[in-house]
């Protein structure tokens, strides 16, 4: 595929607030997750919670897509400069030539759970106050981000789990190639609800700990919170030394089984594989790799063997999910983010929380940071159903 | 962007099948609005035929259809699913669950209530592990998917199938977001003719707003406009004419899809 450019990125989730907050905590190698807290949620788990969203509103003009999920998708636009640098994209390209691809795997849900609360004891109807189109609908993420900066160029909503702004990126590259648009504003945003705390307990995937990937001991995820986004646009055809670029992206299906990986890692070999040839770059080319390393027993295990068997025992891996917690629909944005921080500082962020690495994992797994030249990251994001996507990430010249 | 379509599937209140399908959508014989019968999927495993929702049927149910139309192997053809609903049934028992003292989510519900679980199930069923996509864009939903596909079929010069379904809500979202009917629809397209190809599709994403087209028949209209999934019917309209003609498609308030049906 065509490199295309990254100028201008945003991210937030509980261990970061802005990219320098994003890159210290790396360099610190801190981690936002806390003792679940939220709402009414009476689980023995741990979160990744964003503080302050329930004191703040989304602007004024866009009070019907008032929830959670938006105010947090808004958050993030204010954050690093995004919205003005998109601003300037606007006057640059028009507004009808700027895509916006955004992936979430369940949007402002939260605001129906609670409006499932306030039934009508009689009728059974639901609140007045609640806004359908703008909240619970899947799309109201993407078409919240549109009119917030006044884009109208095409729009919509990638929703598959937790590869979904994994996914955005191949969307946007396609859209762009085909001519469709000249850049184009993509991210994630999923925000806690009690569908995803009590879903995932109800599989047996939540830890009681600070989540572990790759620990011995691991037992599952902790959810989180985030947003993160990235303006993509054509690159300089003249190379500038230092332009952060999305080389290439690799998508495939495990065709397995709803909620548990193919035990041989099959889906995922083959979408980095695919990452790689996009790239037009061998294994070896490869820096580090942001493990999808979500910290549940069965997914561990099959993506080690995946990355094992194509990048075998040398190449530097880690999880960022101890830091951030599992982002679900928003864990592919903020990790290509988090690939593009290890380039700019030239740093391999070891995995938190893991102690022991469990010895039927191969990979060469990282538990402290490392200062190191870093000029290309594969970032992976899988999610149920199989849905599997890599990204290639790395800086010019 | 040129596609070439080779194969429909369609399951929809009184339109069962392509075939069945066509002489009501020419106008040439009687539409009557009567439940859409969506049947139980051969395609899967009996232990995950049993898991699926009505939503993950009804996108088989259509897929399957129009890769039999297509003479195409589904287990290497990308796809585009696009629902502005996905599974309702779902989401409801789920919220309600969620309201309850217990919070007793159950995990198959759990699973089953992602976006994506029609594209997993597909992918399991025709063990295919091409490229999937699964997209939302409420009323927009299905020239979202349209548009992907074609952007697809043009960049990677691959063959996409493009799976579009939604079904009502149960009570009381069915009062806040009214969806008339479960319609499926599937459009296998390729990026050059082959021997089972009948049409091509110039599709280009304009912006501004414009007259989308409707349908003559008033029933069909209403269904049109009350399904997300169904905005498809005009296009399905012109391929059953088997004329040229060009289908206006809203995509939001301030952009439409413009695309000319040429038969072949």
């Amino acid at each position: 595929m065509q490199p295309l450019a990254i100028n201008h990125f945003s991210i937030v989730n509980s261990v970061g607030v802005g990219s320098a907050a994003m890159t210290h905590a790396l360099r610190a190698k801190q981690s936002g997750l806390t003792p679940c807290n939220f709402e009414t949620v009476s689980l023995d788990t741990w979160i990744g919670q964003v503080a302050g969203l329930n004191d703040i509103r989304v602007r004024s003009d866009l009070n019907a897509y008032d929830c959670r999920n938006n105010r947090l998708a808004q958050m993030g636009l204010e954050l690093d400069g995004f919205a003005v640098a998109v601003a300037a994209a606007r006057e640059k390209y028009g507004a009808e030539r700027i895509g916006v691809f955004m992936g979430t795997s369940t949007s402002g849900i939260l605001q129906t759970e609670l409006a499932y609360r306030r039934r009508d004891p009689y009728t059974g109807n639901l609140p007045k106050d609640f806004c359908y189109a703008e909240t619970q609908n899947t799309f109201s993420l993407a078409d919240f981000v549109q009119r917030y900066l006044y884009l109208t160029g095409p729009a919509f909503v990638v929703s598959s789990a937790c590869s979904s702004s994994a996914k955005v990126f191949g969307h946007a590259a396609r859209m762009m190639e085909a001519g469709v648009c000249d850049a184009a504003v993509i991210g994630g945003v999923d925000s806690l609800c009690l569908t995803t705390l009590y879903g995932f307990n109800s599989l047996g995937l939540i830890s009681h700990a600070p989540c572990r990937p790759y620990d011995i001991d691991r037992d599952g995820i902790s959810i989180g919170e985030g947003a993160g986004y990235v303006l993509l646009e054509k690159k300089c055809k003249q190379p500038v030394t230092g332009t952060m670029l999305l080389l290439g992206v690799g998508e495939s299906c495990d065709a397995y089984h709803m909620s548990t990986p193919h035990p041989e890692g099959m889906g995922a070999k083959l979408a980095m594989q695919q990452a790689l040839d996009a790239a037009g770059l061998a294994s070896t080319d490869i820096d580090y790799i942001n493990l999808h390393g979500t910290a549940t027993k069965a997914n561990d295990a099959s993506e080690d063997k995946a990355v094992y068997e194509l990048f075998g025992p040398a190449t530097p891996t880690s999880s960022t999910k101890g830091s951030t917690g599992h982002l679900l629909g928003a864990a592919g944005i903020t990790e290509a983010i988090i690939a593009i921080l290890a380039i700019k500082q030239d740093l391999l962020p070891g995995g938190i929380h893991t102690e022991n690495i469990d010895p039927d994992l191969h990979s060469n797994y990282l538990l402290n940071n490392r200062d190191a030249r870093v000029k290309r990251v594969l970032s992976n994001s899988f999610g149920f159903g199989g849905s599997n996507c890599s990204l290639v990430l790395g800086v010019d010249g | 962007m040129r596609v070439f379509v080779e194969g429909i599937g369609l399951l929809g209140p009184g339109l069962n099948g392509w075939q069945a399908s066509r002489p009501l959508l020419r106008g040439e014989a009687a539409y009557a609005n009567i439940p859409t019968v969506v049947p139980a999927s051969e395609l899967l495993p009996p232990a995950e035929r049993r898991r699926t929702s009505l939503s993950a049927k009804l996108a088989l149910g259509v897929g399957h259809a129009a890769f039999v139309h297509a003479g195409r192997n589904a287990a290497t053809t990308a796809t585009v699913f696009t629902s502005s609903t996905s599974d309702t049934e779902n989401l409801h028992h789920i919220c309600t669950a969620l309201a309850s003292m217990e919070r007793e989510v159950s995990p198959t519900r759990f699973h089953n209530s992602v976006h994506n679980a029609p594209a997993g199930y597909w992918s399991i069923a025709t063990r295919s592990h091409a490229l999937s996509s699964s997209l939302c864009c409420h009323d927009a939903s299905f020239a979202a998917g349209l548009l992907d596909a074609a952007a697809f079929v043009a960049v990677d010069g691959k063959p996409v199938a493009l799976i579009t379904h939604d079904q009502p809500y149960p009570e009381p979202l069915q009062t806040v977001r009214p969806i008339s009917a479960s319609f499926g629809m599937a459009l296998v397209m390729a990026p050059q003719t082959t021997d089972h190809v009948f049409a091509t599709l110039d599709i280009n994403f304009v912006p501004g707003n414009a007259n989308v087209t409707r349908m003559m028949n008033s029933a069909l209209d209403t269904l049109r406009a009350t399904v997300p999934s169904a905005r498809c019917l005009p296009l399905l309209a012109a391929l059953a004419h088997a004329a040229t003609a060009i289908v206006i498609l809203a995509f939001g308030e301030k952009s439409h899809l413009h695309v000319v049906v040429t038969p072949c």
